[in-house]
């Protein structure tokens, strides 16, 4: 018999409305999935915590907060929060060692509007360590394994919100995407999950990675679910200096909407070297079914596409060894040893606290924003960023929309390129350039590899034209499942 | 060999706003520590800035009052550093497009000779927080956040001073600007203006720049003088011996009048600026710009002209007056409705700065108001009391906050204007001093002094003095020289 937790936003609102389930069933059928996963000799460790007395509290105040809860967008569903998300009250620990026991004292701003729109926090999911990852390898808490094959990675940095939605751990999730930390793991995990445009959705609360590339998303097992929890989260916000007065359309209108005449590009540099033919033939499926729905196919070119992955790795490194230092451990956080010396005290305590992968990205952001290389790295990153930002926009001019593989390879085994970052940094090659352009991007499925491990498909719209990406997903998400 | 001094300065002004720079805490001085905090101050994981539009208004009214160019477009950067006062281990500064480029500053030496001194930039930032070190050896370091994000102002000149005096005045003329412009209150001993400077000698009439030495955090006027003038000897002394100078960061201790080396433990900074990408660029139009031009007050220098034509001050008196805003005010509205502004420019100088200084209290928290002042001197210029009288008056006004009429008519301080009532009493006076008299008609003019003294004291000061001359001079005859 299958639990309340293998339902969808989308169906479990009626019976919440209806007042045939309470929230707290659902939270327990999850609870209870956990449970069980965890019995297994190589569990998928998806969550950081899920602490039932900590949502028990969230329920109970939603409930006398929201006396209609019930007729709220979210109605009352528990949604899983990647742990680099602000929760008020409980840990936000970014899956690392120095902020192992800190406690958040306020929500972010995606969660609070979530909350209003009647979603409950419910868990705090695994993460490569503050986001800085593409396999959910580096985790203070834990390597999360593949629903598919749980010796394969999920994919990073929000393996866990992938993971946990597609093992029916958590009925959908929030997670967030620097450079395709969303959308990755979406595809590895055979889920549907959307970034997207930078400053539809605040970023006040949000522990920060590459302020200039960060969004948070949602990660569903359905694109409805997807277009229903961007809904709820997304909107201006008069904390986040970078959060754009543009209307919310309710997106979830748009799911199932026809697509006729819709006019995709397939950009050229999108299916060149490296990209696994099991890949690429699913994509080929996936375009085929958008062609067959009314779309028009067109080849179009995204020429500084070589380009992204440097720029990507200068901008994020950069921002990111600035947005990391303020972990000292000395207001907040792990404070390793006592020591006479403040330069001793800084060291030790961000050596301890810090990961491998996350140093490596500090010291290079360091680097490249220092006095004499400045000009050479991150300057001039700025202005291939300016570039690829105009290779999009010159592209939109012909086309609605933009379809690419989201990951040139399916998922890898865990531990193979845990020596390798360089290799395990090109993988992001098709996700990074949407960040660094600050449109929006989803990963729907298009399929299975004949080793059965999931394949996403990238839709890639105008600067905030959300509602043409699930459009098209939902014909896509129709097309494989009637397969 | 002749050495000049080079000096530039660094100026952190305060700016006089409600809220922080970037979050909605107060900026109130002397609140408990930590209580004026939130997580965008405190640094907190995820908190994010949003910039205060009073900051930018007022760093553009600053930036026009210097005759900077203000900028269409500029930016907010992260200066990297790490420090247990800094909660996010990075400033929020302006490096590359601040929001006030070049512009200058007039100075007035004594004498009246002027001298333009140049601005290089005069950019926003925030504050940082504060140390506080327990005072037991190997004691703990308690950190206060409330003065973190407070906006500050930092203007920097060019190299363009060449005395202890001129940086003393340029430093005035700064204060008084920020004042005038209501940028900054520039409240010294709440840390409201702070001044780092740069100075380095060479020789005299050369081009090229000496090895310069910085002297940081310095929160009083006459301390940068005293430093610089430490300075200048302190180089001099070690050029003429031959001593190649390094750069140096050093402070000034008042107690032993000298600079010392700073302790520096943290290396050369690469700060690593960057533009903040939390923040987006500041852009005005040129009709913004103007319109806080237009808004502009009248400033120190247009002031001080304006009191010595309109008013007929002296240009000593209208530096003097000029120096705090508050005084400036306080003068303009006491003359509003009086015909002798220059005597009341002369109490206020001397009388009421006196009794503030004393009481170590503000022209601001002043019990007497300008009105008030006004009516005394009406009153002593009808003659009902002296000027010495009025002196007495207007202490007790100022201690009492009384009005002059109530306390010349509850004390019966009105002169005697009698000429019978004060006829007697010249009489008694010139009976009892014969040979002080007799000096006077023998030629000694000062006996007339004494004897209109006598006169005075024997009506406890309230004799009207014109009369008493008039009398003497009726009686023993003689002298023009009337003395007061």
């Amino acid at each position: 018999m299958s639990g309340l937790n293998t339902e969808t936003i989308a169906s479990l609102r009626e019976p919440l409305r209806k007042g045939d389930i309470d929230t707290f069933d659902i939270v327990n059928d999850i609870k209870r999935a956990i449970d069980q996963d965890a019995q297994h000799v190589q569990p998928l460790n998806a969550y950081i915590r899920f602490d039932m007395d900590l949502i028990g509290r969230e329920i109970e105040e939603s409930k006398a907060r929201q006396p209609a809860l019930r007729d709220t967008l979210l109605g009352g569903v528990p949604i899983a929060v990647k742990d680099l998300i602000n929760v008020m009250g409980g840990t936000t620990t970014c899956a690392s060692n120095i902020l192992r026991e800190y406690v958040s004292p306020y929500d972010a701003t995606a969660v609070q509007n979530m909350k209003r729109c009647g979603g409950i926090p419910a868990g705090k999911l695994n993460m490569d360590e503050f986001g800085r990852g593409s396999s959910n390898e580096n985790s203070a808490f834990g390597v999360v394994g593949n629903p598919f094959n749980r010796s394969k990675i999920p994919g990073g940095s929000s393996g866990g919100a992938a993971c946990a939605v597609a093992a029916d751990l958590a009925i959908a999730a929030l997670g967030s995407d620097t450079g395709g930390s969303i959308r990755q793991p979406a595809s590895m995990c055979g889920v549907f999950g959307i970034k997207p445009t930078y400053g539809r959705v605040s970023r006040y609360g949000l522990v920060a990675y590459a302020s200039s590339l960060d969004q948070i998303g949602t990660s569903a097992k359905t694109v409805a679910d997807g277009a229903l929890l961007l809904e709820a989260i997304s909107g201006h916000d008069v904390c986040d200096s970078t959060s754009a007065r543009e209307a919310v359309p309710r997106f979830s209108e748009y799911v199932g909407r026809e697509i006729k005449g819709l006019r995709i590009g397939i950009p050229d540099e999108y299916f060149g070297e490296g990209l696994d033919e099991e890949v690429r033939n699913c994509i080929h499926r996936g375009i085929k079914v958008l062609e067959e729905a009314g779309a028009r196919i067109r080849k179009i070119s995204l020429k500084y596409t070589r380009y992204a992955i440097a720029t990507y790795y200068i901008i994020a490194t950069a921002e990111a060894s600035s947005n990391l230092a303020r972990f000292d451990g000395i207001r907040y956080g792990t404070r390793s040893v006592e020591t006479d010396d403040l330069i001793d005290l800084y060291h030790e305590n961000r050596s301890k606290g810090f990961g491998e992968e996350v140093k490596r990205r500090i010291l290079l952001g360091t680097f490249t924003l220092s006095s004499g290389y400045y000009d050479a790295y991150y300057l001039k990153a700025q202005k291939a960023r300016t570039l690829v930002q105009r290779d999009f926009h010159d592209a939109f001019r012909e086309v609605d929309l933009i379809v690419t593989p989201v990951s040139p390879i399916p998922a890898w085994d865990i531990g193979v390129m845990v020596d390798d970052p360089l290799q395990m940094y090109l993988a992001d090659v098709y996700t990074v350039p949407v960040n660094l352009a600050g449109l929006p991007g989803a990963s729907v499925p298009c399929g299975r590899t004949a080793d059965g491990l999931p394949v996403g498909l990238q839709l890639i719209a105008p600067l905030f034209r959300e509602d043409e990406i699930f459009r098209a997903a939902s014909v896509v998400e129709e097309g494989f499942d009637a397969v | 060999m002749q050495y000049e001094a080079v000096i530039g300065l660094e100026i952190h002004v305060q700016i006089n706003t409600r809220t922080k720079t970037f979050c909605r805490c107060s900026t109130e001085f002397g609140a408990p520590p930590n209580t004026h905090t939130c997580p965008v101050c405190l640094g907190l994981p995820g908190a994010l800035p949003v910039l205060n539009e009073e900051v930018i208004k007022k760093g553009i009214t600053a930036g026009l009052a210097l005759n900077c160019r203000v900028a269409k477009y500029s930016i907010f950067a992260r200066k990297n550093y790490f420090y247990p006062d800094l909660p996010k281990a990075y400033q929020i500064s302006q490096y590359a497009l601040p929001i006030n480029g070049p512009g200058r500053v007039k100075l007035v030496r004594p004498g009246g000779k002027e001298k333009w001194i140049g601005i290089t930039r005069a950019h926003l930032e925030e504050d940082a927080g504060k140390l506080v070190h327990d005072e037991a050896p190997r004691g703990p370091s308690y950190v206060d956040f409330n003065r973190c994000g407070v906006p500050l102002l930092e203007i920097v000149t060019e190299p363009d001073i060449r005395t202890p005096d001129d940086a003393y005045l340029f430093l005035t003329a700064i204060k008084e600007i920020m004042q005038y412009t209501g940028v900054s209150e520039c409240n010294m001993e709440k840390g409201e203006l702070r001044v780092d400077v740069n100075i380095s000698m060479r020789e005299a009439g050369k081009d090229s720049y000496g090895v310069k030495q910085e002297i940081k955090n310095m929160n009083s006027f006459a301390n940068v003088k005293r430093a610089l003038e430490y300075e200048i000897k302190r180089q001099t002394r070690l050029l003429r011996s031959g001593e190649v100078l390094t750069q140096q960061t050093r402070l000034f201790d008042p107690n032993k009048n000298a600079t010392v080396p700073m302790r520096t433990k943290e290396e050369a900074h690469d700060y690593r600026y960057f533009p903040d990408p939390d923040l987006v660029p500041v852009v005005l139009t040129s009709e913004e710009i103007s319109m806080l031009r237009e808004e502009l007050p009248e400033l120190p220098d247009r002031r001080r002209k304006r009191f010595v034509e309109e008013y007929n001050l002296t240009e000593y008196d209208a530096v003097n007056i000029c120096s705090s805003l508050s005084t400036a005010n306080y003068f303009e509205e006491a003359v509003r409705d009086y015909k002798q502004p220059k005597k009341i420019a002369n109490w206020i100088l001397t009388e009421l700065l006196r009794y503030l200084n004393e009481q170590k209290i503000d022209i601001d928290q002043c019990l007497v108001t300008p009105a008030m002042l006004k009516e005394l001197f009406d009153i002593m210029d009808s003659g009902v009391i002296s000027g010495k009288i009025g002196k007495d008056v207007f202490t007790e006004m100022m201690s009492s906050g009384k009005r002059a009429g109530a306390i010349v008519e509850q004390k019966g301080l009105k002169q005697v204007s009698d000429t019978g009532k004060l006829e007697g009493v010249v009489d008694e006076v010139l009976s009892e001093h014969g040979n002080v008299v007799a000096d006077y008609l023998g030629g000694k003019q000062k006996a007339f002094g004494f004897l209109v003294g006598q006169v005075m004291k024997k009506t406890k000061g309230k004799a009207n003095p014109k009369l008493v001359n008039e009398l003497l001079n009726q009686k023993i005859g003689g002298s023009d020289d009337l003395e007061q």
